[in-house]
């Protein structure tokens, strides 16, 4: 009945387990990019296109420390954070305010045209395909786990990951900074009047998802090359992601982004020509089902 | 109704002193490639300054300095067709050269032949393009899929590496390298243990390369290029590929890549190129003008380039015309010699025949200087690198 399907052939269950582990790792990098997204978001209802800009700006940055500075990965996973979440920080205070106000699509090309204008300069001066980044010295090998190969790396990738997923998480819903930042989404008027400096919250919270993505792109900086075109390869895929698992929900955002790792991890695995289709043909079935993504709070 | 045949006389007339201001023009080549993706390096800007040395270097042609113009293909066959339509039709170019990706260059094949202009491509693999595919006005001028996976999957196979996986790029460049390389290994009397379809630019192949591991075979034949053959060899390291006695087996790799990897994962890898930049003091020279203007030595598709466009312009100044009957016949008459060439000759299937080389990556503590990457392992005459005139169901060839 499958025949269109020709390379259909199941694999041994250990090597099921292999692939999806590899799918949750993969599924990682999508958790920790689309809660970014869901952050900004849902505090400044900003569809941030430069999130993969900021991804590539966030390995680039541990490239250049690394290289013409010769601070390595560790200093690196905290530094390059900060440098793009600076930067977005200042792109929020000079571009991004003047369109909180009008319609989403207005902020959604001007950020769409900035990562455009960073990535060709990036692309400019690098060029394509990649600078090599190594494997930092404590997490170089790999260990047999019986089923599989796991690079010791990887695996510091799925701790690191749900680490901050968690931390996110915690932070937003069940800190006071939190709560101040999810009312003043509700009613910026109401919550100035408490005394909070909300216009500068906003700031924070934009350099916050920008400096997520950046530590994304540090932690993807081993394993991928460090390219200028990393980041608009994955970012499309992130926002799949993030419609899937509903604008602005940042449980829906980590879930979703591990179960379609998964998902895509499954089709690699049993039709890899799709592998890159998958997640859109998951995205249009639940638009069409639950237009609001599984975790969406409105339509 | 007699103003209206007026009207379109004039038109007609007009028209008419359009195109023959075409003809009359200098002679327009344009460089069709990746000017921003994951094959941007391997030719891109490079091949719009090889372009452009090599018509400096002709000097007039025809009374005026030829014109070089460049156009983004994005690697997608639609794209690249209709630049190529506007160009031979609207724009008055003469020559089209570059092209990687073999799925546009494919596309464009089909628009040289329907306009007939000229296509010299030097960036696609695919055999097909002298093949089945072939065309009186369309020249594959320095690789193809074929002198790939006979000069690397050769070498491999003689070297006991019997037994081979592809991970190959789901187009038509990635299906022609694995068919043509399964081929050798077969008549080699090894065996194809399995392969995996991979879509184009794909940033993770772990679970390729874990499809790879678990099939033990030998040999893990790479059907694809850029950025993609970098990643799989970067993360193939990662999953101890190599530790686990398993080897790969890079089956198109420009220098760029090598670069992009570092020689500390690339040493040892065999590769097939016709063109390295240090291999005698003609190739030094190039390269090094080259990279005063881009900072880097040419890959062989760059390089490529040069030699096609100065040959072009060469057999437009002996036959006097632009005429691409007449030129096409001129630069199959005329031997190619230039810094990469030696007596290369054009041959009527589209197939420029020339010497290709097999090379081994240095280990790090081997490379003295920057770019210095590769050792000459073997010299293979172009007879025995490329298809034989008659087996590659070329219809000109039943035809001629």
């Amino acid at each position: 009945m499958l025949s269109f399907l020709p390379h259909i052939a199941l694999p041994p269950t250990p090597a099921l387990f292999a692939q999806l582990l590899i799918g949750l790792i993969n599924g990682a990098f999508y958790a920790m990019l689309s809660l970014g997204l869901a952050v900004i978001f849902g505090m400044l209802n900003i569809i941030n296109f430069t999130h993969g800009a900021q991804y590539m700006l966030g390995a680039f940055c541990a490239w250049l420390a690394l290289n013409y500075l010769g601070i390595g990965y560790w200093p690196a996973l905290i530094l390059a954070p900060i440098v793009v979440a600076a930067a977005g920080m200042v792109l929020e205070r000079l571009f991004l305010r003047h369109v909180y106000k009008l319609d989403h699509l207005y902020g959604l090309l001007l950020t769409f045209g900035l990562a455009l204008i960073i990535e060709g300069l990036f692309r400019q001066y690098y060029g394509s395909s990649g600078q090599p980044y190594s494997i930092p010295d404590g997490l170089t090998g790999a260990r047999n786990l019986g089923f599989m190969f796991l690079p010791n790396y990887r695996a510091w990738v799925i701790v690191a990951s749900l680490a901050v997923c968690f931390g996110t998480w915690f932070l937003i819903e069940r800190t006071r900074l939190g709560a101040y930042l999810r009312a003043a989404t509700e009613n910026p008027t109401l919550v100035q009047a408490f005394g909070i400096n909300v216009p500068r919250m906003v700031t924070l919270t934009y350099g916050f998802g920008a400096g997520l993505a950046a530590l994304a792109g540090v932690l993807a900086a081993p394993i991928y090359q460090v390219s200028p075109l990393m980041g608009s390869d994955i970012i499309v895929v992130v926002f799949a992601v993030v419609v899937i698992g509903g604008m602005g929900s940042i449980v829906g955002a980590v879930l979703s982004g591990f179960v379609l790792g998964l998902v895509e991890g499954l089709t690699k695995v049993f039709y890899p020509e799709a592998s890159n289709t998958v997640i859109f043909v998951v995205m249009a079935v639940v638009l069409l089902v639950k237009p609001a993504g599984f975790f969406g709070r409105t339509a | 109704m007699q103003a209206k045949i007026l009207l379109a006389a004039a038109a007609l007339v007009a028209l008419g002193a359009a195109s023959a201001g075409a003809q009359s023009g200098p002679v327009k080549i344009g460089v069709l490639n990746d000017m921003s993706g994951l094959y941007s390096d391997v030719g891109g800007k490079g091949s719009v300054v090889a372009a452009q040395m090599a018509v400096d270097d002709a000097g007039p042609v025809l009374g005026q300095k030829a014109v070089v113009i460049s156009g983004d293909h994005q690697n997608k066959p639609d794209v690249g067709s209709s630049i190529a339509r506007q160009w031979y039709d609207q724009d008055g170019v003469d020559m089209i050269t570059d092209v990687p990706t073999s799925s546009v260059a494919l596309a464009v094949t089909e628009v040289a032949r329907e306009k007939k202009k000229l296509a010299l491509f030097t960036g696609p693999a695919s055999s097909d393009l002298t093949g089945p595919k072939c065309n009186a006005y369309a020249a594959a001028w320095v690789y193809d899929t074929y002198s790939l996976a006979h000069v690397t999957g050769g070498a491999v196979v003689k070297s006991g590496g019997d037994t081979w996986f592809f991970i190959t790029a789901d187009y038509a460049f990635g299906h022609a390298l694995e068919r043509d390389t399964g081929d050798v290994v077969k008549a080699a009397g090894g065996k194809i243990l399995g392969d995996v379809m991979v879509p184009l630019s794909t940033a993770d192949f772990s679970s390729y390369l874990l499809q790879a591991q678990a099939s033990k075979a030998k040999i893990i034949g790479l059907a694809n290029a850029g950025g993609d053959t970098i990643n799989s060899i970067k993360q193939g390291a990662e999953f101890g590929i190599v530790e686990g006695g398993q080897k790969f087996a890079g089956l198109l790799m420009f220098i760029s890549d090598v670069h992009s990897l570092g020689l500390k994962v690339a040493q040892g890898l065999q590769l097939t190129s016709p063109f390295y930049w240090d291999m005698n003091d003609q190739t030094r020279a190039f390269s090094k003008r080259f990279a005063e203007k881009t900072g880097r030595p040419p890959t062989f598709d760059q390089a490529g380039v040069y030699s096609a466009v100065a040959h072009y312009l060469k057999a437009v100044k002996a036959s006097g015309t632009k005429d691409p009957d007449k030129v096409m016949a001129e630069m199959r008459a005329l031997p190619i010699n230039d810094f990469m060439t030696k007596n290369g000759k054009l041959r009527i299937d589209g197939r420029v025949v020339r010497d290709m080389y097999l090379f081994e990556v240095k280990k790090p503590s081997e490379s003295k200087a920057p770019w210095d990457y590769y050792k000459l392992i073997q010299t293979v005459p172009g007879d025995e690198a490329y298809r034989p005139l008659d087996k590659g169901d070329c219809p000109l060839v039943k035809n001629g």
